[in-house]
């Protein structure tokens, strides 16, 4: 995984991007002007994007800020990212909800109108096609997000068994909105900066909350929820208006709020403990196993009914073989791939993802072991060039999240 | 005098952020360099190693850099430590052929050095050469900063 000086950049592509292989074959050999473009895209060379190819588009890994600053910046002020390149799709009709039960572990019948939660796509085995946050806008719509890297193989599985699912008289359609641009509005500024723009109280949304408002003039969809861990929102805006939104934003902030790239994304976001699908999360990793025992609804461990149910609910009953945990370590950074020892020296597991956090000062990882080694506090070996370097099983988390729920 | 000044520092910001994407980077005239990024400063029979503010600048933020011991034998051309940054991990090669004679152990506590005084504080290591000839495989600094402005233009 790892290069010369002269591959400089490409690396972090590599690692931020391997969500599917077919898609990392194809992306090796596309030139630049097949990778596609948000209509962001001006907007950030102007403003000193380092543009590099990441799941079939050319987006910015970094501006003029270092990562480190970047990172740093988000928590104490906020970070605009240009999330574009994610999938966001509706499935409308009476019977969407049913339709939707059938492919993820969430309870979405349970879900109250204009609120959302993270779920999991899942196979036939119980692993994991994508994770996606899911909105349940009304009764009869579902508005989700999917993971870039994953656009295609998703929408083909969806499209499969929503064919399947319309042969038997269901009524579910979708569509794909492709007419519209994302951009993520993240840290303690998001709220009274996008407050701003809108004359609909924020105050009365929570997160995992979603509303159809005027933003800036145009009608957008909002939720609040984020890949940072800080307070923020993901705002789906008609295409023509992405770049006035993002310009209205800046300068709200009083330039506090900067534009930041997907290096600093995934600082923040494995500090917050969350999964990058293709590193963290994969299609022979169960919810279970990735920790995300949490996103199965109460009425899904009792019913089951989703795709590989039988593994899931198993699995729930006996403990899983092994567990996603956090590590703090000496030495170099983990990166994923990097072997993790018991003390013993024997092999318990595998860094998924890995690096130095900006606002900790120190290296944090996650990946799996063996069940029984994934409490807190169990000293662990991280192979790194193949040295040993000393690690910890820590509780994620590693920096405290700031979600806005009711008090 | 005061008026001068004022519009030097202007100006030397002004292009330090319309060439960001250019990285004209800084070039020191009297060291070799190699197509790996690594720089050497020769003092009769010792050699000095770092990586170059093109490097430097490309990796962002080091976080870490993985030193040889004193007394490893290095090759031109081969890898004998790594320096990571936030985003990636990166071998460093050796320039020159030789023995490890001295490390930067101040990169261990300050590995930052290497973005803020690659030239200087953040050299990486010394080696005592064994074949001065090799010399003449390296670039100068004009090779240098051409071979760095094709390959940005390649990316």
């Amino acid at each position: 995984m790892r290069g010369g000086l002269w591959q400089l950049g490409q690396s972090i592509t590599r690692r931020l991007a391997n969500g599917d292989k077919k898609a990392v074959a194809r992306r090796c050999f596309a030139t630049e002007a097949d990778l596609k473009k948000t209509v962001l895209y001006d907007f950030h060379v102007a403003n000193g994007g380092k543009m590099v190819p990441f799941a079939g588009w050319s987006m910015p890994i970094q501006y003029k800020d270092s990562i480190m600053d970047s990172t740093l910046n988000c928590r104490q002020n906020g970070s605009l990212f240009d999330v574009s390149h994610m999938c966001g799709l509706s499935l409308k009709g009476k019977d969407a909800v049913t339709f939707l039960e059938k492919l993820v572990i969430a309870d979405v019948a349970a879900l109250a109108p204009g609120t959302g939660t993270l779920t999991v796509f899942t196979n036939e085995k119980g692993g994991a096609i994508d994770d996606s946050v899911i909105t349940k806008v009304t009764d009869d719509h579902i508005y989700l997000v999917v993971n870039a890297g994953c656009r295609d193989k998703d929408l083909a599985h969806i499209e499969e068994h929503m064919k399947a699912f319309k042969a038997k008289g269901g009524d579910v359609s979708w569509h794909i909105h492709d007419e519209r641009s994302l951009i993520a509005l993240q840290g303690p500024l998001a709220a009274p900066v996008l407050q701003h723009l809108t004359k609909d109280d924020l105050s009365k949304l929570y997160f995992g909350e979603f509303r159809v408002l005027d933003i800036n003039g145009s009608q957008c969809f909002l939720t609040r929820t984020g890949y940072t861990g800080e307070d923020g929102f993901e705002i789906s805006v008609p295409s023509e208006n992405g770049v006035d939104l993002a310009k209205a934003l800046l300068e709200k902030s009083e330039g506090k709020i900067r534009l930041t790239g997907l290096g600093a994304r995934d600082s923040l976001r494995l500090e917050a403990g969350l999964c990058l699908y293709g590193n963290d999360l994969e299609q022979h990793i169960t919810p279970i196993e990735a920790g995300l025992t949490w996103a199965i609804g109460k009425r899904r461990r009792a019913e089951g009914g989703f795709l590989g149910a039988d593994v899931i609910l198993k699995q729930l009953g006996d403990g899983p073989l092994i567990r996603r945990v956090g590590f703090i370590s000496s030495g170099p950074p983990p990166r994923s791939h990097s072997e993790i020892q018991d003390e013993g020296g024997n092999n318990i597991g595998e860094v998924t993802s890995g690096g130095f956090s900006p606002c900790l000062k120190k290296n944090i990882a996650m990946g799996y072991v063996k069940s029984g080694l994934h409490k807190a506090g169990t000293k662990v070996k991280i192979i790194i060039r193949g040295k040993p370097n000393e690690g910890v099983v820590t509780k994620m988390p590693f920096v405290p999240t700031k979600y806005y729920k009711p008090s | 005098m005061a008026c001068r000044q004022l519009w030097a520092s202007r100006a030397a910001s002004y292009l330090r952020i319309s060439l960001f994407h250019r990285s004209f980077s800084n070039v020191l005239k009297d060291l070799k360099y190699a197509d790996s990024h690594e720089w050497v400063k020769i003092d009769g029979n010792s050699a000095t190693v770092g990586i170059t503010d093109h490097a430097q600048d490309h990796l962002g933020d080091v976080v870490y850099v993985e030193l040889p011991e004193v007394g490893a034998a290095v090759t031109q051309g081969g890898g004998f430590g790594a320096v990571e940054s936030v985003k990636a991990t990166s071998d460093i090669n050796s320039p020159v052929s030789g023995t490890v004679v001295e490390v930067n152990e101040e990169l261990n506590s300050s590995p930052a050095l290497v973005n803020s005084s690659p030239y200087e504080n953040g050299w990486i290591i010394k080696v005592k050469l064994s074949d001065s000839g090799e010399l003449n495989k390296l670039m100068d600094s004009e090779q240098y900063t051409k071979f760095c402005e094709e390959e940005d233009a390649s990316h």
